[in-house]
């Protein structure tokens, strides 16, 4: 099939399949996504890191835990890309193994909370009454608590490590999607098209994950890229206070934690991870602004 | 088919519907008048369990309503409702729509049932794979009519089917939902503010005023300028008003 006869099928007004009708309808939303440039280039950014992370093993030149102590805090140079850090490292293998841990807990945390927020905020909206009382007041409990402080005691209380570290961020991390999902299916339940649903004898829970659910996809997408970059900070917050990731494992805020010494006569050792972890943020803002503009029904 | 004795609706300390009774034999299509706010629409979706909150006697069929209604009610009565613009789900093509009833109650063969149900209310086959927004007002209409009528039910309630579009469009819409009755042998209730619709439509009808019915009649009474109550009379005076 040629470009310009695929455009054609994508674009169709009469699409002939389901198929067709639901790439027709996602071709149209990405047009709507690549007007807006800046949002392109943030998911060009994401994409390039997440796939620098993925590669990490075939793009690093060093092994992220071989020490060098005859060359540490060395400058960028053709040995090493980025330098080396304290204990004589390579800061580009480090760079590159540490996004596998910090993205990765980014996605862990996401694949966790979106979820559980969705649902729970979606039956509580759904069901109204005792069960939206009960579910928004467990919701406030959570939000009541400031984030980094709340994860701190729990990572404190188990275990310091990667895993704690994720379930801590998930657990302070799912009310304001829980709400979100509550007010979008607030405002659906009582639509007419509910009603004809509901009239069709399909039970609640039908109801709820067929026909709630996709309506609050939009914001909720919205919401979930833009918290990413503050989702990375917490991440590497507890990193840097030595609650998340544990040395030697590469985490950008990990090492920040262990290279912030230098930061005076060799700046670039905790300069780069900062970097990395700074773009990122502002990569996962982007996308977010370009995805809000595209699906937020509201804005329209 | 429908019996409704003794209806009373509350919205929270809102008494909206009071003590309204009305009996519709089968095959017998029932009207419903009253200017907006008179409660015409909430006595449809009562019937309809879209509402709680109400006491008296309901039955359909022979089988009284009680606040939960069952599968097989919703197979037996289906609903169209007044804005064609609000009653498509925005995310589902029409095939998406119109699939959901079949898989509800597990009825087989649903390529040629919606195949057939597009054709039945004379839509494209193209529309088949559309979603609502890339539809017209009197499409989506014939949309939300073929959805009410895919799992075959018997009883139809129908809230203000035309108002909300194009005169142009009305007319095509209301012969087609008198066809489908024909038909179909459909019994039903029409909720319209609209006494040439009803008078149209309809064999006999309820007049209801501040959620009361202030007089039944046939609509050979109505032509014939039979009615008695005065809020009737002026609900007809209004209609030749704004006809002429």
């Amino acid at each position: 099939m040629s470009a310009t006869t695929r455009r054609e099928w994508l674009l169709s007004d009469t699409p002939s399949s389901r198929s067709q009708a639901r790439w027709g309808r996602r071709y149209q939303l990405w047009l709507a996504f690549r007007r807006n440039w800046l949002a392109v280039a943030g998911l060009a950014v994401v994409v390039l890191m997440l796939l620098l992370a993925i590669f990490a093993p075939l793009l690093a030149t060093h092994d992220p835990g071989a020490q060098q102590l005859a060359n540490r805090l060395q400058p960028p140079s053709a040995e090493h890309w980025l330098g080396t850090d304290e204990l004589g490292r390579d800061s580009w293998s480090r760079l590159l193994y540490g996004g596998r841990v910090t993205l990765g807990m980014v996605v862990a945390v996401v694949a966790l909370v979106a979820p559980l927020g969705l649902i729970i905020g979606c039956v509580a909206g759904y069901a109204g009454g005792m069960v939206d009382k009960v579910l928004m007041r467990v919701t406030d409990v959570f939000l009541a608590f400031p984030r980094l402080i709340l994860a701190l005691a729990f990572v404190a209380a188990m275990r310091p490590g990667v895993e704690s570290a994720v379930i801590a961020i998930a657990l302070t991390a799912w009310p304001p999607y829980a709400r979100l999902a509550r007010a979008e299916t607030l405002t659906i339940r009582n639509t007419d098209y509910i009603a004809a649903v509901r009239m069709t004898g399909a039970s609640p829970w039908r109801v709820i994950w067929k026909h709630v659910t996709p309506m609050c996809m939009p914001s909720l997408t919205v919401r979930v890229t833009l918290d990413m970059s503050s989702i990375i900070l917490t991440a590497a917050g507890l990193g840097f206070l030595g609650l998340g990731a544990q040395p030697p494992i590469p985490e950008w805020g990990t090492m920040i934690a262990t290279a912030r010494r230098f930061i005076l006569e060799q700046w670039w050792v905790p300069v780069i991870p900062g970097i990395a972890i700074f773009t990122a943020s502002l990569a996962f803002n982007l996308l977010g602004d370009g995805l809000r503009d595209v699906l937020d029904p509201k804005q329209r | 088919m429908i019996e409704v004795e003794h209806l009373n609706v509350h919205f929270g300390s809102n008494h909206v519907v009071r003590d309204v009774s009305f009996r519709v034999a089968a095959g017998e299509t029932f009207g419903l008048v009253g200017e907006s706010g008179s409660g015409k629409s909430t006595v449809l979706r009562t019937i309809a369990g879209l509402n709680a909150g109400w006491d008296g006697r309901m039955a359909v069929a022979g089988q009284a309503l009680g606040p939960r209604r069952d599968r097989a009610f919703f197979q037996r009565v289906q609903m169209v409702f007044q804005d064609p613009y609000g009653s498509l789900h925005p995310r589902q093509t029409v095939d998406r729509i119109l699939a959901e009833p079949l898989e509800v109650h597990g009825i087989p063969d649903a390529e040629s049932r919606i195949t057939r149900a597009l054709e039945e209310v004379a839509l494209p086959r193209t529309a088949r794979f559309r979603y609502p927004h890339q539809l017209s007002g009197g499409q989506r209409q014939r949309v939300a009519i073929a959805r009410a009528l895919i799992a075959d039910p018997s009883v139809l309630l129908l809230d203000e089917p035309t108002s909300a579009l194009d005169v142009s469009v009305q007319a095509e819409v209301l012969n087609l939902l008198s066809d489908l009755r024909e038909a179909r042998q459909l019994t039903c209730i029409l909720v319209s503010h609209n006494l040439a619709v009803v008078a149209h439509l309809c064999e006999r009808l309820a007049v209801m005023q501040g959620g009361r019915i202030v007089e039944i009649l046939s609509e050979a009474e109505l032509r014939a300028g039979q009615a008695r109550h005065s809020h009737t009379q002026d609900l007809i005076a209004l209609s030749h008003e704004l006809e002429g």
